[in-house]
């Protein structure tokens, strides 16, 4: 087997990445827009981008932002929608031991629910180079980080993103994420438990409350309808 | 005096980095736990559950009690979810509520 130079390791990342590229602009181009409308400057939504890297986290944090800043609230929601990073990481941290530390921790910062899945389906068939799996994620950060401060710079021009129904385009992306996953019967308990636990939440104790309790609501009901399965 | 692009808000850089915190202590654990996390039956189940679970969390308010127009915009774009892909979901949930919200004010 040839083993393939760094350049073209990289390049074979960019044509693995290039259609969720084209996925997460507009998504990047809301968050942006959200985000400077909910008061976040131009460098406070390029550094949220930047460092926090998770779509919908960002997008969930942007729905709960408000004024003064939910700290508990946002930090509970990013902790709840960002726990699969934990399994997903420890599915594929085991394919890249042969990076060096600094790799590592460098690479797994930029771990993302899209190029993870493109590492995995081609680690069953070749080595992940570091220029591959940190180049996809090198790519996808600048990516996500650049449109949504292009999304913050021109959403003042934009006026209210609510004329426009952008403020719906996050339900309208969260819907879609959420039909992708719901595929068993259980999923569907479990969207059915957490949106009447959202809501109920939100009705009786209002905002943050609902994201907490209807989340677990939804995963108990995910437990009960497992049964005693092994 | 910054310019406005450039401010930054204490509270605002807190929760940015406490998220930022979150995210990565979850991103690099795996590399810690692989191998050792072994997650079966019921906990397995729930573990799963969390993405779909969270996410309808934050939407569900939205669409069930906030006004006749975003339930009617959330029903279709439902619709459209099921039969179409993500961009096109979009499309439609923005279109709707546009027009749901013309018509019932």
């Amino acid at each position: 087997m040839t083993s393939k130079t760094p350049l073209e390791e990289f390049k074979d990342g960019l044509s693995d990445l290039w259609p969720a590229l084209v996925a997460a602009a507009p998504i990047a181009l809301l968050f942006g827009t959200m985000a400077q409308s909910k008061g976040l400057s131009v460098l406070e939504v390029g550094l949220f981008s930047a460092l926090v890297f998770a779509g919908g986290a960002q997008l969930a944090a942007i729905e709960l932002w408000s004024t003064p800043v939910p700290l508990f609230a946002l930090m509970a929601s990013t902790f709840l929608i960002n726990a699969r990073y934990l399994l997903m990481s420890a599915s594929f941290a085991p394919k890249v031991t042969h990076f060096s530390w600094p790799q590592r921790l460098i690479s797994f910062h930029v771990f993302a629910d899209e190029n993870w899945a493109l590492a995995e389906r081609r680690a069953r068939t070749q080595r992940i180079a570091f220029a591959y799996f940190g180049g996809m994620g090198l790519l996808f950060i600048i990516n996500w980080t650049a449109f949504s401060v292009v999304g913050a710079l021109v959403g003042p021009f934009l006026g209210d993103p609510r004329r426009f129904g952008a403020d719906f385009a996050f339900i309208a992306i969260f819907i879609g994420l959420i039909a992708g996953l719901v595929a068993t019967r259980s999923s569907f308990f479990v969207v059915l438990a957490s949106a009447a636990g959202a809501t109920l939440a939100y009705i009786a104790l209002g905002t943050p409350w609902h994201v907490l309790i209807g989340a677990l609501c939804g995963i108990a009901a995910a437990a009960i309808a497992h049964g005693d399965k092994p | 005096m910054t310019a406005a692009w450039a401010s930054l808000n204490g509270m605002t850089l807190l929760a940015i980095l406490a998220m930022a915190s979150i995210s990565y202590g979850l991103r690099i654990s795996g590399v810690f736990l692989a191998g050792r996390l072994n997650l079966k039956g019921r906990m397995r189940a729930a573990f799963d559950a969390i993405p779909p679970a969270v996410l309808t969390a934050v939407v569900a308010p939205t669409l069930f009690a906030t006004g006749p127009a975003e339930t009617v915009a959330g029903a279709l774009t439902i619709l459209a979810a099921t039969r179409l892909p993500l961009i096109g979901t979009i499309a439609v949930g923005v279109v709707s509520v546009v027009l749901a919200r013309a018509v019932f004010g």
